[in-house]
């Protein structure tokens, strides 16, 4: 049966450069982040392609020392703050969340799309610093490197960080009304799909965090332009003050970017094993329990920094209850695939490079959780290892795979699937080879942000860059296929997956107030009563 | 070439606890990746979708399975937990007696300065078997100390002391890196230490260029800078007279007690108005600014030098055991 593509969706709903930036439909929203998203990923993605080149061989001959602190520092900051933190909540969420809960749009539509300008301004904020001499200071913005001896642009850079948090914010906001007031009917808060628990939590940490994180980038602006002396012990500072309060925010910021990858994960798990989520309100609290210890074991980066014996000690016994709900969603999806009926396409692939490589980097933040162990390996390439291991592993897995579940909705069109699950592989197996060794070089002793090494730690790092290659190549395969489907892609019907949830009740692309009348809700949101009626592309 | 390290040199007494501990976990992560990959195969493989319309069983949960991988956990981290507090303890308490040596950083080197007088740069020299105490600062930005072939490293932080301790086991030379980055040219922040028998660490000592002990250097700048007119063993002088007081708690103006140890002295040289001894007032210059970290070391070395037997007949003002 050939599925036809409907008349009127929200990609028709009016054409032309105004139709889209005055947008206040959250799908398009959602395209318009992505489009920006997509960009920040491949800038930051090339100053990794640049500095795992430079690290090929042991002398810094590729680039100057200069040239590539500030590499290391863009790849950081672009990816941290106009990548991981935006991606799956403005993409994915924003598209997701009223189809989700059966509803026309966000509370906030005009504040959602003001959201997206303020990104858009941090963006080309973040572009100017780029443009006019760069930043050196790696992403955490050390005191008192970056207030006084540091001669980039730390200013501009200081007020990106500021004003692009304003965008997580607003967005954060808007989620957490959204979700409490304008569910369908029938859908109370354990029908609703994880995906949207782990967007609340997110959402949660998004709202109390990001301000300390701005008025910090603000605290770094003011001393170094006016000589306060908050960080700076020249002026009667502290500088291990700064520590607390970047990590403060910055260690719930780790949750804000793997959050929403595991509420992913939780909808590929089910959609594609056609079952329950095993154990739904332990997967469920369990995002909340992340969201509220997650600010309880900032002191964890801080282990050599100066802070005092009992504080880490108890630093460290939190860091290590911060892994106990990690540990209930990894042994939940895996029970979800018990009996169930387990496809191997693409978006389950991506689900399952996810279980495995998050493990790896959960287990691994145990030996960081580890104080005695930590000493050894903490600012070496151990910590590079497990944070990649998390977040690309994590977070890049995540939203590949939600990308790729998703993308017959958003486009309405079907992906090559050989070609997708190709380059699921290519990502897997260059993931590996990348950030693999480098728990081998942490545990050595190499540091990071190392322009040059030592010679025997060479073998290590060529493998790590070799790596790099394959996942580069792995990356840039979806953007041309999912391009080339939006035009040539067979158009995929409603339900492609024969998945539940009440996104695929409605038409792929969906009209633009997404659903002909207010669904309601009588389900559990992962019911698959058998046998199934949808048919399968 | 192709000689790759695959684990580090082991090369100080904490260095095999370390180890242990990172063994255990290594063991421990390897049973849990391997599981949770094999279920994820096989049950991946044991229940494909054999047909398009294919559903999975109506499977909500366990109680029992939940409670399970819930405390288990728990208890598994608690051991790790415990253990790593333990190993740590051990690396932040130092033994009483230790060989203790000055470390300044700044960008881009490490100066280390001996009691003994001796100088060196991106170089320490250490015996075998003795206790090492690094006291360090920085002049600048925050740098780190790591020898990994030790297992131990801890940020250099400017404007306060942080101390390390190992006791090296082998005689030989180890890396020290800058772990924490610091500027241009952060990586070539590195240097070696040469751990050497004791017989060859005292002809190292005695066939230096020491221009005499760190303590007659401070000794002698505690006169150029006419420290010793206020601070003098009589009873006459406007500071508290200093013999003894390293180590000791000081009575503070406002009443509360310090032990006076490194950061205390430092505080007191060149923001001395922080915490005032009692029965004196705050009329001592800072010297915050106009003397080098050298020079402080010099200084702190010189008080700590003096021995409280030479201090007069009244305990020092201030002062008590």
């Amino acid at each position: 049966m050939a599925t036809e593509f409907p008349a009127h969706h929200y990609l028709n709903d009016g054409y032309g450069i105004k139709s889209w930036l005055l947008t206040r439909d959250h799908k398009r929203i959602a395209l318009l982040y992505l489009i920006a998203v997509t960009f920040f990923f491949f800038v930051g993605g090339a100053f990794a392609v640049l500095i795992r080149l430079d690290l090929a061989t042991p002398p810094g001959d590729l680039v100057s020392d200069d040239t590539y602190n500030q590499l290391f520092t863009m790849h950081g900051v672009i990816m941290v703050f106009f990548f991981l933190i935006p991606a799956i909540p403005a993409i994915l969420g924003n598209f997701l969340v009223p189809l989700m809960i059966g509803a026309k749009d966000l509370a906030f539509p005009k504040l959602n799309l003001l959201s997206w300008y303020i990104y858009i301004i941090g963006g080309l904020m973040g572009v100017y610093v780029l443009l006019t001499g760069g930043l050196d200071t790696g992403w955490t913005m050390y005191a008192p490197f970056s207030t006084r001896f540091s001669t980039t642009r730390v200013v501009p850079a200081a007020l990106a960080i500021f004003v692009t948090g304003f965008s997580s914010i607003l967005t954060g906001l808007n989620f957490i009304v959204t979700i409490h007031k304008m569910r369908a009917p029938g859908m109370g808060w354990f029908n609703m799909p994880l995906f949207l628990w782990s967007t609340y939590a997110t959402s949660l940490i998004n709202i109390l965090g990001t301000p300390v994180i701005a008025i910090t980038a603000l605290l770094v602006a003011v001393e170094r332009l006016f000589r306060f002396g908050f960080f700076d012990p020249a002026l009667g500072g502290d500088p291990v003050l700064f520590q607390h309060l970047f990590w403060f925010y910055s260690h719930p910021a780790v949750y804000i970017m793997i959050l929403p990858a595991m509420g992913v994960i939780s909808e590929l798990v089910a959609a594609f094993c056609r079952k329950p989520v095993f154990g739904y309100s332990f997967v469920a609290f369990s995002s909340l329990g992340i969201a509220v210890l997650g600010f309880l074991v900032w002191g964890h980066h801080m282990f050599v920094a100066g802070q005092s014996v009992y504080a880490s000690l108890i630093f460290s016994m939190l860091s290590f209850l911060v892994a106990i709900p990690s540990a209930i969603k990894v042994f939940n999806w895996t029970a979800t695939m018990y009996k169930g009926s387990v496809s191997w396409q693409t978006p389950m692939l991506y689900a399952i490079g996810f279980i495995g490589l998050f493990t790896i980097g959960g287990l691994t933040g145990l030996f960081l959780a580890s104080i005695g162990v930590n000493v050894h390996v903490t600012d070496t390439y151990f910590i590079i290892a497990h944070f990649h291991y998390i977040m690309v592993g994590g977070t890049i897995m995540g939203y590949l795979g939600g990308l790729h579940y998703w993308w017959p909705k958003i486009s309405g069109r079907l992906y090559p699937e050989g070609l997708s699950k190709l380059s699921a592989a290519i990502i897997f197996i260059g993931f590996n080879l990348t950030f693999f060794p480098q728990f081998i070089l942490g545990y050595l002793g190499m540091p990071r942000r190392y322009h040059a090494y030592p010679p025997e730690f060479q073998v290590l790092n060529v493998l790590s860059s070799a790596g790099a290659s394959i996942l580069g190549v792995g990356y840039l395969l979806p953007m041309f296929y999912l391009a080339w489907s939006l035009r040539y892609g067979k158009p995929a019907g409603a339900n492609p997956w024969g998945a539940s949830g009440l996104e695929w009740t409605t038409t792929s692309p969906p009209p633009t107030e997404n659903f002909p009348v207010t669904p309601t809700v009588t389900e559990s949101p992962y019911h698959y009563p058998s046998p199934v009626v949808k048919h399968v592309a | 070439m192709f000689d790759i390290p695959l684990f580090p040199e082991r090369a100080s007494t904490i260095a095999g606890e370390v180890d242990a501990l990172y063994f255990f976990l290594v063991g421990l992560s390897g049973f849990f990746a391997l599981l949770i990959a094999t279920l994820i195969v096989a049950f991946a493989i044991r229940f494909r979708r054999r047909h398009a319309d294919e559903v999975g069983a109506q499977v909500h949960g366990g109680l029992l399975l939940e409670i399970g991988w819930t405390v288990i956990p728990f208890i598994i981290t608690m051991v790790i937990f415990f253990w790593g507090a333990k190993v740590y303890f051990a690396m932040a308490n130092p033994p009483d007696e230790t060989l203790n040596i000055y470390v300044v950083g700044k960008q881009w080197m490490w100066k280390v300065q001996h009691v003994t007088g001796q100088r060196e740069i991106n170089e320490l020299h250490v015996p075998v078997g003795r206790p090492v105490r690094l006291i360090m600062t920085s002049e600048d930005v925050i740098h780190d100390f790591s020898i990994p072939a030790m297992r131990i490293k801890a940020d250099v932080i400017p404007g306060r002391f942080v101390q390390i301790w190992f006791e090296p086991t082998n005689a030989g030379t180890y890396q020290i890196f800058c772990a924490e980055y610091c500027g241009t040219q952060h990586s070539a922040m590195i240097g070696r230490v040469s751990v050497m028998e004791p017989a060859a660490y005292q002809a190292w000592l005695s066939g230096g260029t020491a221009e005499g002990s760190l303590a007659s250097r401070g000794e002698k700048l505690f006169a150029d800078l006419a420290c010793n007119t206020c601070h003098r063993p009589d009873a006459r002088g406007r500071g508290p007279w200093l013999a003894g007081v390293f180590g000791h708690s000081v009575q503070l103006q406002d009443s509360s007690v310090v032990t006076a140890d490194e950061n205390y002295l430092r505080e007191s040289i060149m923001q001395p108005a922080a915490k005032v001894t009692a029965g004196f007032q705050p009329v001592m210059p800072a010297f915050q600014g106009l003397i080098t970290e050298e020079q402080l070391l010099a200084l702190i070395e010189y008080v700590k030098s003096l021995s409280p037997a030479e201090q007069p007949q009244a305990q020092p003002a201030g002062t008590q055991r």
